[in-house]
């Protein structure tokens, strides 16, 4: 964790080192995570973390995808019998399950823990340890709410879990025990994330990023941080109720108690529509990052998009109720939030605008990254037609709970979350790996999920105007379904293939990929300043900025040239990083950050131990789980010792601390 | 042997002409039709609104095509002349914020005037609502329980209604949330759990019209459907004065037999059959079952082979649903149907 301490004149000529090389091997030696089994276990390099969490989401993103798949194929035609309704009930549970809170949200935040950092001119996150906890935990609860289909009790009651039906008297199975404290336990690894973003945006942008230069995706991934904060309390109470409800018998979401069946529904779509947001956001931000790049100028109206997205943020709590309309709520309350439904397309109109206004004065390079924004934005508009259709009454009526939401949501989702990851993945790969991904593969990989996601996607508005309804397991021949049905298993099989040239392109780029050099698409933020994949300080001295688009108005050499002022020197002393003010980033102080740590990933094993315990109902193993969970907190508190300067930094691993001029150390 | 069907399908082997769609689009009732109209104008307003986001996008691809290339200086220059251009920012408050709101106000207005034209649900949450309505519909795992107090019927996953008049209708579930769904006829509304929700149903034909339950309800969720009679004040008048008769007392020595193996394979645990000692309330009502269109809630069309197959192995047609697989022997089978197909 950061503490900050008084900005400490460097003593002239003390602690200063003369030669830019020594300074570097400094560098390394504080920096560096060893090589080996205890580094892997104990890093807290954000890049590190971050692509961690992009490989994890992909992995759930397979399997979510697999689930899918299985759907589809038992959808293929009328009265199939390839899955019982319970297997597919499992399966549609689980698929939106990971796919939201696995995979759309994860791997955004392992673009936001990469490139965070880089993009705001910092060596690391604000809480670099409970960074490396986020992902501990967020991993151990991805596979706790898996481990369910390996006994085949998977959740089974949708991803919104209705109740009653997710109540005990009719889920005496453990399914939804699986589903209510995996989600607990995944709520505290995002939420302890998302604080982390805030506050790393807040006080590490380097000197000079004052908040009307923050880059656009550092915006989005602010506004979806916040938005996250303050969801996710709703979604944790619903759970908690719900797992009171199952265990406990109390009457939370009982009306024969005295509870509300309807208040599941309040509490889940507060946290819930928001969380649509939460995960298009940062892919707004990513789309917004590739599309100047690729157009070779600023993105038009910088101000309005970053005020879209805190509007949108915010907007998206008072629209909950559009999920409700057919509840029987008043006229007066469907109105509201109808009304409310139509604001918050008001910030995505801006934000598109502003991405067609930045092509229509552009001059467009047709990269892969570039098309996959293109077809983001093709998706995109169509998922959002077709959710002002949804968002009024007399329409949603008829609509809602069909394939109709299937397809609007689909196109949202994979429109606006799985093509901008896969325009980032294209665009940052060389950043990540210092290798450039094959460009024939990518724009391959682009037309073939591009076609296969119209195929799989647009005969279900169809087959959601003929009536059919959500979560069905089968459907009767003869009723318009047919045809629909069938292409848009055709299509899951294109889509398919498409990932699988993706895949392809990944691996081979990995092996052998091109060398890509620091800047290969001449792109203008500070990622691009440093080396391609960047060393493990991030950044030798802390950049200063001096407008929106660094690398084109000031240029790398002039950045890698810039002092962070007259404390350079002192942050060789550990692991630091410069502290500035909020609105205007100026050098505030230095940041002192902790070394490499075993107690996050103790503390995330410690938990989930706990909810394993809580999960097989044992008291032994819960009561370990605590007493673990105490015991690693305490730990990770434990007094570390005096940092500052003159203190030799901690740092783990073997080798001898080089010395550096002056000879201080 | 019967094959898995799901209801529509054998609605068209039904002697009543039915229609075979759910479309949102075939609408037969006022309500239906008020959002089939606002459909299709937000569909051509989508149409037209794609055509132009897509023209703003296409032109300049096609346009600036090869113009491009990723040097640094250029970019940096662009970063000079199209810093904040105030143009820029004037075209996109206009296209992406003035345009926009004015469509959206517009269709919102629209929406709310076809709203209010709906005027559903009229009752929210009201506990005398069911004394009041016209018919009462229950919902249960996986079927629909018929009520209409004042006419005193008791039935199942069949409703009928006389044509051109609104039907008040009082919703409430048994169990998990529901939702009643006739396409053809009226938008959803929730059946939910401790609360009863009130809506019109009117057709404006007469007709079968298929419903649906449209909120998932477990693992038979696909297979809860029901069906809709429209039909002239005569013939639904008729059709209320059979449904409040009780059963007629079996006479033939096969239909008696029947009744004994009903009784006696424990059938009345949870069907009752009004009329006799048969007061089983778990399942549906069975007293006039024959003249129903279909069975297991829209899942079979009712004819003598299918309601064989099923009272021998629900499990197989509709696996999960609450009826047990009750080990009979094929005289018993016979005779339970027979007594099954009296009560008419």
């Amino acid at each position: 964790m950061a503490t900050r301490v008084e900005p400490t004149p460097a003593p002239a000529g003390a602690a200063r080192p003369t030669d830019p090389r020594e300074a570097v091997e400094r560098l390394r030696w504080i920096w560096e995570t060893p090589r080996t089994l205890a580094g892997a276990l104990t890093t807290v390099d954000h890049k590190t973390i971050g692509i961690r969490y992009l490989w994890t989401a992909a992995f759930f993103f397979v399997l979510a995808g697999a689930d899918a798949a299985l759907m589809r194929v038992q959808l293929a035609h009328a009265d199939s019998r390839f899955l019982s309704p319970e297997a597919y009930d499992q399966l549609f549970s689980m698929h939106g399950t990971a796919m939201i809170f696995l995979y759309a949200s994860p791997v955004l935040s392992g673009f936001s823990n990469y490139l965070v950092p880089l993009l705001i001119g910092s060596r690391d996150m604000a809480f670099p340890r409970l960074n490396a906890f986020s992902y501990w935990s967020f991993l151990f609860a991805g596979c706790f709410l898996y481990g369910s289909i390996l006994v085949g009790q998977a959740p089974d009651g949708g991803w919104f879990a209705y109740v009653p039906l997710t109540t005990r008297a009719y889920s005496p199975g453990p399914n939804l025990d699986f589903y209510a404290l995996g989600l607990l336990f995944l709520t505290i690894s995002t939420t302890v994330g998302a604080a982390n973003f805030i506050v790393s945006i807040a006080k590490l942008r380097a000197p000079g990023m004052s908040i009307n230069r923050m880059p656009i995706y550092v915006w989005s991934t602010l506004s979806a941080s916040v938005a996250m904060v303050f969801a996710l309390p709703s979604l944790t109470v619903a759970l908690v109720f719900l797992e009171l409800d199952r265990r406990y018998a109390t009457h939370f979401f009982d009306p024969q108690g005295g509870g509300s069946a309807l208040l599941w529904q309040h509490l889940f779509w507060v946290f819930g529509h928001p969380w649509v947001y939460v995960v298009v956001l940062p892919a707004f931000g990513i789309v917004s990052t590739i599309i100047p790049t690729f157009c070779r100028r600023p993105l038009a109206a910088y101000t309005l998009v970053a005020l879209a997205s805190v509007s949108v943020a915010i907007f998206g709590f008072g629209v909950w109720a559009h999920h409700m309309f057919t509840t029987g709520m008043s006229a007066m309350a469907t109105s509201f939030f109808s009304a409310a439904s139509m604001t918050v397309s008001l910030p995505s109109g801006i934000a598109t605008a502003s991405w067609l206004t930045t092509i229509w004065f552009g001059k467009p390079v047709y990269k892969t990254p570039f098309l996959y924004c293109i077809g983001f934005l093709l998706l995109f508009v169509i998922g959002g037609l077709s959710g002002v259709m949804t968002g009024l009454v007399a329409f949603d009526r008829q609509v809602t709970d069909t394939y109709f939401v299937v397809a609007h949501l689909h196109y949202v989702l994979v429109g606006a979350n799985v093509f901008p990851v896969l325009a980032g993945v294209h665009y940052w790969f060389p950043k990540f790996t210092g290798k450039m991904m094959h460009e024939g593969l990518g724009k391959l990989s682009f037309w073939v999920l591009f076609v296969g996601a119209n195929v799989l996607f647009w005969p279900m508005h169809h087959l959601g105007l003929a009536g059919m309804p959500r979560r069905v397991y089968t459907y009767a021949p003869g009723m318009g379904l047919d045809a629909g049905n069938f292409w848009s298993t055709i299509g899951a099989a294109i889509f398919s293939v498409g990932f699988l040239i993706f895949v392809a392109n990944v691996v081979r780029s990995l092996a052998g990929g091109e060398p890509a050099g620091d800047n290969p698409w001449g792109a203008s933020t500070l990622e691009w300043s440093v080396s391609s994949p960047p060393p493990a300080y991030n950044f030798a001295r802390i950049p200063t900025v001096r407008g929106r688009e660094p690398l084109w108005e000031q240029g790398a050499d002039e950045i890698a040239a810039l002092d962070s002022g007259a404390r350079g020197a002192t942050l060789l002393e550990g692991r630091e990083t410069l502290g500035t003010t909020v609105m205007d980033a100026a050098d505030e102080g230095i940041m002192h950050m902790p070394g490499d740590s075993p107690w996050p990933l103790a503390l995330a094993a410690a938990l989930a131990l706990l909810f394993w315990g809580l999960m097989l109902r044992g008291f032994w193993p819960s009561l370990l789980g605590v007493v673990a969970t105490v015991f690693a907190l305490g730990a990770w508190f434990w007094p570390a010792g005096h940092h500052g300067p003159g203190v030799p930094p901690r740092r783990g691993g073997a080798g001898r601390e080089p010395a550096y001029g002056g000879g201080a150390a | 042997m019967i094959a898995p069907r799901s209801t529509l399908a054998l609605l068209a082997l039904l002697p009543r002409q039915v229609p075979t769609t759910l479309s949102i689009f075939a609408a037969r009732g006022r309500a239906a039709m008020e959002s089939a109209a606002l459909g299709w104008g937000l569909i051509v307003i989508s149409v037209i609104v794609f055509l132009i986001f897509l023209g703003f996008l296409a032109l300049p691809l096609w346009r600036n095509r090869g113009r491009g290339d990723l040097s640094m200086a250029g970019a940096a220059q662009a970063v000079r002349d199209q810093h904040d251009h105030p143009d820029e920012i004037r075209g996109i408050l206009l296209l992406g914020l003035a345009l926009p709101a004015l469509v959206l106000a517009a269709v919102f207005v629209w929406s709310t005037i076809k709203t209010s034209a709906q005027a559903q649900p009229f009752a929210v949450n009201d506990p005398d609502a069911s004394e009041r309505a016209d018919a009462v519909v229950i919902g249960h795992q996986w079927w629909w329980e018929v009520r209409y107090p004042r006419d005193g019927v008791l039935t199942a996953n069949e409703l009928h209604v006389p044509v051109g008049r609104r039907v008040r209708i009082a919703l409430s579930t048994e169990d998990v949330n529901h939702s009643f769904w006739v396409p053809q006829l009226a938008g959803k509304t929730d059946l939910v759990a401790g609360q009863v929700n009130t809506i019109w149903l009117e057709a404006d034909t007469a007709g079968t019209y298929y419903g649906e339950c449209a909120e998932f309800c477990g693992p038979q969720h696909a297979h809860m459907g029901f069906t809709v009679v429209a039909e002239s004040p005569a013939d639904y008048a008729d059709w209320l004065a059979t449904q409040h008769a009780p059963a007629v007392p079996a006479t033939q020595p096969e239909v008696q037999a029947g009744r004994a193996a009903f009784a006696s394979l424990g059938c009345a645990g949870c069907h009752a059959v009004r009329g006799t000692v048969f007061q089983g309330r778990a399942g549906p009502d069975l007293t006039h079952l024959a003249s129903r269109a279909t069975l297991a809630a829209g899942t079979l069309p009712n004819t003598r082979g299918d309601l064989a197959g099923w009272v021998a192995d629900p499990q197989r047609v509709k696996p999960g649903n609450r009826m047990p697989v009750v080990a009979m022997s094929g005289t018993d089978l016979q005779a339970v149907v027979a007594y099954l197909e009296s009560l008419h």
